[in-house]
Parts: structure tokens; C-alpha cells; sequence
């Protein structure tokens, strides 16, 4: 454990304190943004601030240089009290050149405060941008605080004296944008010195220009009375706890580590490189000590194979992907439905159809998980409201699938795959046992049936090569289940139509009692509320802002999420009935709301969003205004 | 051949399942082969797993007393792929014909074969598709007449062999299935190899192809139809050994008279040269079941086993960061406290 001193560097005199900063880091692909908004989080979240980050970059590795197209950026919204979201009204940006401030320009308020390079603002990089006059000359952004920095030339002063090349010391810009950030938010400084140091120790030069441009930034803060005073977001009053800072899927990495763990079984994973999923397979690669076999495979399809051939083998198999990738991977996963074999497949969501956005955030694979496979083939989906649940929503879903050896669906998104917020570290005692037992001996006189339910669960056995007796073959054509003589069960092929009647109704029923098996509607209400707003995924957030609006105007209105989808937690259609008028908030076109529909007969009102960012704290606030009745 | 003092026989590879290829399939032959090839092999039932793809040839795991998966189209290299990564001491043998492998699971078997994945592939090569009903194959003739090619298949085959050498296979091997007794010793040489091996055995389908080796495998033409390989001999055929092998000038072999170029002439097979040349030139020698055509095992390298090298891996990771701690893991980083 790394323990991080919060007292700020320097006394506290004449400096503001405020509640909240929401900053946007902008630049351009190459600049760096994402790394120092990294750094900023990390330097905030370790300071003790609640915080939530939303990462933002084009889907090319190097998009064309100075573009609005090739604009990358990272916004950091840091306070002092439970935050949910990324932030709708940011205070600061930081624009490294004219393409950040003209793509970002429409989210700031009149009265914000904007801080731009300078030096990126010649007539070449105002074409780049695509801008016919140059917005610093014209007074188009007389209604903001404009701070014009020449970061680029200051950061090639300061480095000049270590022998840096200017094109090279160029590159250290960013950390003088960040130097200058630490000081008008007071972070300590000291954290930040030290990750160069060891980012950057085989890179002697470049370490040195980094370490003089940050502290260049901050010294500017200090001298150049720009600004009149610095500010100060103290630390939030979280939940009494040891706190880390996680993105979503380093929690799913960890969250099928930790049920490997707890079911005591190997974790075997395959996948295959995609934009956002890649990080899961990095990260669980990392980890062969915990006896972590990763795999990349020739292509999804092989990925998921995979993962059955070591569910038949008595591993935990799991993959992931995202949109096409899934699509790729029905086969395999209607293979595990009909074999009845645990199995986990993680689709970190992203904008589709097609390739559609692959750095964009989007929620519209429900009715995928839900339905995207030839016959009838359920299985269970857990879906994950934030970056740190998503640790638990892998764990719920290793659980379900192995109690009830069947394929469960785990959905993120590309918003929680990369976004960050404090993560209270779970007591690992308090984990439950998810171990399920290998058949070892005939379950029906000296016969072994593969397909002999458990009356409760209507999981079948599960029993695995090397295991003497227990010889059998399963396969994808229908098998012969239990008949209502209370024969067969042998797993058999079988084409009789009862049988397959039965079968289709069975494995149906097996994930329908899922509901006994999980807790009931996250729900928070209060008296005289007649609006509910229900979501799943990572609206959760969005939604949680927009409620708090609405309650903080002394208005009555409730919430409710869903964590899981298929099947529904038992209680829902009851919530659901005691309201008046029920808001679906999703970025998709109304898929959960589709499915409440057909499943309660609810007149569920959608509102939808598909821009490849989440909705704002406003946007909600105002749509369930709107609901209410009441004129925003 | 036995376990604990007790001598298994094919019976106990047999499972209750009544087999339902059609009368005279090949298919039977090769079952039987297999069957009576196990019991020799010292290995438990319970140790082995037969994994197919779809196809008539993927029905075969359900005739087995063995853990089987009758899985996917195609897919049966990646699935038997996850099951010996999981668990390195299992017998896995892939089970499938030339459309589930070459044609739909072309990719999955190119790459077992590449990563030497501890499967043991046998390819029922029928040069078509039977279950579906007789429509052409990726190893099918050009010009073939069939239900999806009413005027002719336009598509050039492959050649199974030269498509596992090129996929740098370390045992590659073909049989057929008129001689169980040479089918029988290519799966032993296929279960003794370390690693990936791939056998080709031409599969006589008698309701959509029949015939398709005949003019290999009739018994009046195969003597000197059929060359069988042996390690270190040179390679000669013919009911008087009067036909042999030889390399041209450049390098690509063909078939010769001894009388003509004397014995000196002949090309020594050598299945375990590292180098895959020779044994893609031996692949090349026939196009087809029209020409003199080589059986048996054409390449036996040893190369690391994918498998193994992953719990070679694994072992070094716990040996130098030592188990893994996951309280440690989930606190990795800048931690703080609240409270």
C-alpha cells in the first residue's frame, strides 16, 4: 500500500474552497490528455475526493494531427461529497489547441474558465481545426474566463538547460498543463513527482523535460498572477474504508479472479483483441500466480469455444468482447445453453451497429444478451451500474453460472470499462463459497445420467474428465431429458417432440427460478413520489444525479436499477405498479422499456440517448421535470 | 494395455449407442480401428476426450465409452483447445471431416496446429459433404458435379497435408480406410506424438462419393497406387518395388523407374527432419486419387507443447511472486483510508 500524505503542499491562506470541479483535459491524440487526466484522478482520488472520470478519444490510433476529429480528452469531476457522474457543467477547460476548444466549447457554461495553449494558435492550426477566425481575436469567448498560456514555448524554456530537443520538449506540454492544475487545485504535488520518476526511469531525458515542464506548470500558477487565488476541493466524507481508485475493467479482471477464488476452481480465459474488452484479457494475463490461464484466440468464435472446452474440463471458462465480437460468439454460446455447461461471456458494450463507435460508450446490446440467438436459448443477465460494481457483478455473474450450469451475460460499457471513481476494497472474508461440487459417483443406481436434474435448481450434474464412471457425451442436437415417467435423463440424442417440448420448457424454467435466487428491485422511494425512473447499466449514475436534482427542488420522485436482467428480480412487476408514470432513461432506443412493457404491461415511458457519452445530470433532471408535470 | 492388472478390450471403448452411419459407410471401419487401437494405447476411458464438430464424421464421440463433446461446426480444434489447456494430462483427440475442417473450422485447425496444441486430429477426407446431402467439398475435384454445382465446381481443392505442413503441424500423417492394420499403427504413431498431430484418412462416403479413392484403392491398383512411407528407407512402390521417388533438378519430387535411375537415386524419406520442405515436396507429389499417392507418417518433429508451456508459465509466476494473494492484488496501487 501506497499511503499518500493529503496535506497540500502549501498553507491554505487565500485560497477558495469549493464544493465540486468538473474539468475537461482536451487536446489533441498525441498530447497526452489522457495521461495526465489519469494522473489527476489518481493525485484526487488518493487527496480522498469522491471523483468520476470520462475518458474520450477517437477510434483511430493517430487520427489526422490538430483536427476536431482527432481531439482527445479526459474529464475529471472531483468534489468533496458522493458523486455519481462524470459532470454536465464543467468548471475549467483546458484546451491544448484550437480543435479541443471548438469541440468542447458547447459544453461550458457563460462565466466558466477556459485555459488554452496559446502557442496553438497560429493560422495553421486554426485550418487544421477547421475555424475561419481565430475565437481567442474575434471576442467570441468574451463570456468566459480566458486564460491564453504559452505552454508550448514555457515548457521548451524550461526544458532548454537538459539538452532536450524543442520538437521533443514539445511533447512534455502536458505535464505542464498538469503542474499549473495542481496548483490552482491545491493537489500535492509530491505523488506526481514521484510517478514520473518511475514512469520514466529508463527514459532519462524525457523523464527530465516531464519533471521541469510540471514543475514549470505549477511555478507559473504560483508567479504569474493570472489567477487571483487557487482553489480547493476537500476530501468527500465517503463510507469508512480502505479506497482505491478502479476503472471498470480492471473490477471485472479482479471480480472473476476473486470468484475463481471463492468457487476454488482454475479461471480459464480466452479473447480475442477488441476495443473496449482488450484491457480485461491484458489484465487477467497479468496474473498467472493466481493460476490465471489466459488465451488469445485466432477469433471470437475459437475465444469462446474455448472457454466451453474448459467449462466441460471443470474450469471456470470465460470471454469477452464487445458488440460484433458477441455477435460472433451466439453460436458458441447457444452450444452452452443446450450443453447446460457454466460459462461466463463479458460484452463491454460499445456503439454499434457494425463497428460503429468502438471508443464510444452505448447500451443498446440488451436485446442481444436477451434474444440474440436461433432457437429458444435464455440465459441470465447481470448488468453493471458502475466501475467498481462491475467487480461485483462479475462475481454475481461466475455465480449464477455455475449454480445453475448455464452461460450468463455479463453487459458493461465502454463508459465503465474506462471510467474511474473510488472503490471502497471489499473485505474478501465477507465473499461468499460459490463452490459447486463435481458429480463423483452414478446418480442413478450404477448409471450415470448427465442430464438427471436437481429438482431445486433444475441444474444438471456436473462432472468432469479424468473422473472414473462418468464417461458420457454431450452435444448440440437436442438430449434426452427426464420424461414425466420420471425416465431418461441420459443425455442421449433425441429428436421425439415431447422430449424437445420439455426440454425447451426446462431450460427456460431453470433461468426463470433464478428470480428465488436474487435479491429483490434496488429501490429508493419516498411517500407521495408517482414518477419511477428505472434504469440498468451504467445510467445508474445519471440517473441517481438527476433524482437528487429533482428531490433537492422539495419535489417527490423515486428510482430504481437493475442489476439483473434476465430474469427479473420477483418484485419488479409489484414496484413497478405502484406508480403513476415509469421513466426508462437508456442509451439505446427503448430496449429495457420494451421488455417491462411486454413483460407487465406497463405504459413505460423511454427516453433514449445515443450520442456515445452518457446522459447529463441536467438532461435527466429536466425529462423527469417534463414527467412530473412541472416546467423546468 | 491394462489398468491396475486389469486388460481393457475394445469393449469398454464401445458406449450403448447404437451407430447410425449408412450401410457401408467408411465411417465404420475407422470406428473400429480406433476401438481396437485403445485398448493397446494404456490409456484409462476416463483420461480421454473425444471432441467433433458437425458433420457425419462428428457423430463419432457418441460411439465412445470416453468423455465426448459433439460440439460446433467447425469448432472442434478451439473447444478441445480449451479442454487440454485446462487440463494437460487428458488424451484429447478432434474428430471430423473435410468440410468441418478445412472448410468452416479451416482457421481453428491452422491454428491448433500452429500453437502444437496436444490434440490428436483425425480428418475423415471424403472429398464431400454428406450429411447435407451431397453437395462439393474444399477437397473436391475441380469440376465436380454436384447439387451446388450443377455445371461444376470452379474451386481449385486443397491438399489437407500441404495445408497442415504449411501450418507447421509436428506430426502429419495419412492412412485410408481399407487397412485397419495401417490405420490402427497410424493412430498409434498419432497418440505416441507430443503434440498437435493431423492424420488424413481418405473415407469412402458410398451414398454421395462413392468410388472417390478407387483408383487408389482397388485392390488391383493399389500396390502400385499407394506408396508406403517407412522412416530411413528409400522410397520405392510397386508389387515389385519397381517404381520409386525421386527429387528433379528442382527439388520437387516425381515418380521413377529404379531401373531407370538405380536405387542411389531415390530419395530416403526422413520423417523427423525439422524442416518442412521435404516433407511439403512428399504432400505435392499427388493432386489427387489418379496419381501414386504416399501414406503413412509424412512429418514427426518435436516442438513445445502449447499447454505445457503455459503451466511452465504459471509455475515460474508462483515461483517468483509466489501465490496469488488477492487481498494484495485489489490493493495493488495508491490506497488511502477513510474514517
Amino acid at each position: 500500500m501506497v499511503t499518500i500524505d493529503t496535506t497540500p503542499e502549501r498553507p491554505l491562506e487565500g485560497v477558495e474552497t469549493l464544493d465540486r470541479v468538473d474539468i475537461p483535459f482536451a487536446g489533441d491524440s498525441g498530447d497526452g490528455m489522457q495521461l495526465v487526466g489519469d494522473r489527476f484522478t489518481e493525485l484526487s482520488a488518493a487527496f480522498g475526493n469522491d471523483l468520476a472520470t470520462l475518458p474520450n478519444y477517437p477510434a483511430e490510433i493517430r487520427a489526422p494531427a490538430g483536427t476536431q476529429a482527432g481531439v482527445s480528452s479526459f474529464q475529471v469531476h472531483i468534489s468533496d461529497h458522493d458523486i455519481v457522474t462524470p459532470g454536465d457543467a464543467p468548471n475549467v477547460l483546458i484546451a491544448m489547441n484550437p480543435a479541443a476548444l471548438a469541440a468542447n466549447l458547447s459544453d461550458m457554461v457563460p462565466g466558466m474558465t477556459l485555459i488554452v495553449n496559446g502557442d496553438s494558435f497560429t493560422q495553421r492550426d486554426l485550418d487544421k481545426a477547421g475555424l475561419t477566425a481565430n475565437p481567442l481575436e474575434d471576442n467570441s469567448l468574451d463570456a468566459f474566463n480566458l486564460y491564453v498560456v504559452p505552454m508550448t514555448s514555457i515548457t521548451v524554456e524550461a526544458t532548454k538547460e537538459l539538452g532536450v530537443k524543442p520538437r521533443d520538449a514539445e511533447r512534455s506540454k502536458n505535464f505542464f498543463a498538469l503542474g499549473l492544475l495542481c496548483w490552482m487545485y491545491t493537489r500535492p504535488v509530491a505523488p506526481v513527482i514521484e510517478w514520473i520518476e518511475t514512469r520514466f526511469k529508463s527514459k532519462e531525458q524525457v523523464l527530465a523535460a516531464n519533471l521541469a515542464a510540471f514543475k514549470a506548470g505549477r511555478n507559473f500558477g504560483e508567479t504569474a498572477e493570472l489567477f487571483d487565488h487557487p482553489y480547493e476541493v476537500r476530501p468527500a466524507s465517503l463510507e469508512p474504508g480502505n479506497y482505491r481508485n478502479i476503472v471498470g475493467n480492471l473490477a471485472t479482471a479482479y471480480g472473476l479472479i476473486a470468484a475463481a477464488q471463492q468457487a476454488e476452481l482454475p479461471l480459464v480465459f480466452a479473447g480475442y483483441p477488441i476495443t473496449p474488452a482488450s484491457d480485461i484479457l491484458h489484465e487477467l494475463s497479468k496474473h498467472k500466480n493466481f493460476g490465471v490461464k489466459t488465451l488469445q484466440a485466432e477469433d471470437e468464435i475459437a475465444a469462446a469455444s474455448m472457454a466451453i472446452g474448459a467449462a466441460f474440463t471443470g474450469a471456470l471458462g470465460v470471454t469477452a468482447s464487445s458488440g460484433p465480437g458477441i455477435d460472433l460468439k451466439s453460436e458458441a454460446v447457444s452450444l452452452a445453453v443446450s450443453l447446460e455447461l457454466p460459462m461466463v461471456i463479458i460484452d463491454v458494450q460499445r456503439g454499434g451497429p457494425s463497428t460503429g463507435l468502438p471508443t464510444k460508450t452505448e447500451q443498446a446490446d440488451l436485446m442481444l444478451a436477451m434474444y440474440g440467438r436461433h432457437g429458444e436459448c435464455p440465459l441470465p443477465i447481470v448488468a453493471a451500474k458502475s466501475p467498481s460494481h462491475c467487480f461485483d457483478a462479475a462475481f454475481e455473474a461466475t455465480r449464477i453460472a455455475l449454480k445453475y450450469r448455464t452461460p450468463v451475460m455479463l453487459l458493461t460499457d465502454g463508459y465503465l470499462a474506462n471510467g474511474a471513481e473510488p472503490w471502497r476494497l471489499p473485505d474478501l472474508d465477507s465473499l461468499p463459497s460459490i463452490k459447486v461440487p463435481f458429480a463423483t459417483e452414478p446418480n442413478s443406481g450404477d448409471t450415470f445420467l448427465p442430464y438427471l436434474r436437481d429438482p431445486e435448481t433444475l441444474a444438471r450434474p456436473w462432472a468432469i474428465p479424468g473422473t472414473p464412471g462418468l464417461m458420457h457425451r454431450v452435444g448440440g442436437i437436442e438430449k434426452e431429458g427426464i420424461g414425466l415417467d420420471g425416465e431418461g435423463g441420459t443425455g442421449n440424442i433425441s429428436y421425439g417432440p415431447l422430449n424437445h417440448d420439455r426440454m425447451v420448457r426446462l431450460r427456460a424454467e431453470k433461468v426463470a427460478r433464478i428470480a428465488r435466487d436474487i435479491p429483490g428491485v434496488e429501490h429508493d422511494t419516498e411517500d407521495g413520489a408517482d414518477v419511477l425512473v428505472i434504469g440498468w447499466g451504467s445510467t445508474w449514475g445519471q440517473v441517481q444525479a438527476g433524482i437528487r436534482r429533482i428531490r433537492a427542488r422539495g419535489l417527490k420522485v423515486a428510482s430504481a436499477h437493475l442489476v439483473h436482467l434476465n430474469p427479473f428480480p420477483a418484485d419488479l412487476g409489484e414496484v413497478l405498479g405502484r406508480y403513476r408514470k415509469v421513466l426508462v432513461p437508456e442509451m439505446n432506443l427503448g430496449q429495457l422499456s420494451r421488455l417491462l412493457r411486454a413483460e407487465f404491461l406497463v405504459d413505460a415511458v423511454s427516453f433514449t440517448k445515443m450520442q456515445g457519452v452518457p446522459f447529463r445530470a441536467a438532461e435527466m433532471e429536466a425529462k423527469i421535470l417534463e414527467l412530473m408535470g412541472e416546467s423546468a | 494395455m491394462s489398468e491396475q492388472g486389469v486388460t481393457l478390450t475394445r469393449k469398454d471403448f464401445e458406449s450403448d449407442q447404437e451407430v447410425r452411419w449408412c450401410p457401408g459407410c467408411g465411417d465404420y471401419g475407422i470406428l473400429a480401428a480406433v476401438q481396437f487401437v485403445l485398448p493397446e494405447l494404456d490409456v484409462k476411458p476416463e483420461e480421454m476426450v473425444f471432441v467433433s464438430g458437425i458433420g457425419c464424421a462428428a457423430r463419432l464421440p457418441y460411439y465412445m465409452n470416453t468423455y465426448g463433446v459433439h460440439g460446433i461446426h467447425g469448432r472442434a480444434p478451439a473447444l478441445a483447445t480449451g479442454v487440454a489447456l485446462t487440463r494437460p494430462d487428458l488424451h484429447v483427440w478432434v474428430i471430423g471431416g473435410d468440410g468441418d475442417m478445412l472448410s468452416i473450422g479451416g482457421n481453428h485447425l491452422i491454428h491448433a496446429l500452429r500453437r502444437n496444441v496436444n490434440l490428436k486430429i483425425i480428418m475423415f477426407n471424403n472429398q464431400i459433404y454428406g450429411l447435407t446431402k451431397g453437395q462439393y467439398s474444399p477437397t473436391s475435384e475441380l469440376g465436380k458435379v454436384t447439387k451446388s454445382t450443377p455445371f461444376g465446381s470452379l474451386d481449385y481443392p486443397f491438399n489437407p497435408l500441404s495445408v497442415a505442413i504449411g501450418a507447421e503441424a509436428s506430426f502429419v500423417a495419412r492412412t485410408h480406410d481399407m487397412d485397419r492394420k495401417h490405420m490402427m499403427e497410424t493412430f498409434r504413431r498419432m497418440h505416441r506424438h507430443p503434440g498437435a498431430a493431423f492424420v488424413e484418412v481418405f473415407q469412402n462416403c458410398n451414398v454421395f462419393n462413392d468410388g472417390a479413392f478407387a483408383g487408389l484403392l482397388k485392390k488391383d491398383v493399389r500396390e502400385n497406387m499407394v506408396i508406403d512411407l517407412v522412416h530411413g528407407a528409400p522410397i520405392r512402390f510397386g508389387s515389385e518395388g519397381q517404381h520409386g521417388v525421386a527429387l528433379n533438378e528442382f527439388g520437387e519430387p516425381h515418380v521413377v523407374e529404379v531401373a531407370d535411375v538405380g536405387e542411389s537415386a531415390l530419395l530416403v524419406h526422413d520423417e523427423h527432419r525439422h524442416d518442412p520442405t521435404l516433407a511439403f515436396a512428399l504432400s505435392r507429389l499427388s493432386n489427387g486419387p489418379h496419381m501414386p499417392t504416399p501414406i503413412g507418417v509424412f512429418r514427426d518433429v518435436e516442438r513445445p507443447i502449447y499447454e505445457v508451456e503455459v503451466q511452465r508459465q504459471l509455475a515460474a509466476a508462483s515461483e517468483k511472486s509466489g501465490p496469488g494473494d488477492l487481498a494484495k492484488l485489489i490493493a495493488s496501487g495508491a490506497t488511502w483510508t477513510v474514517g
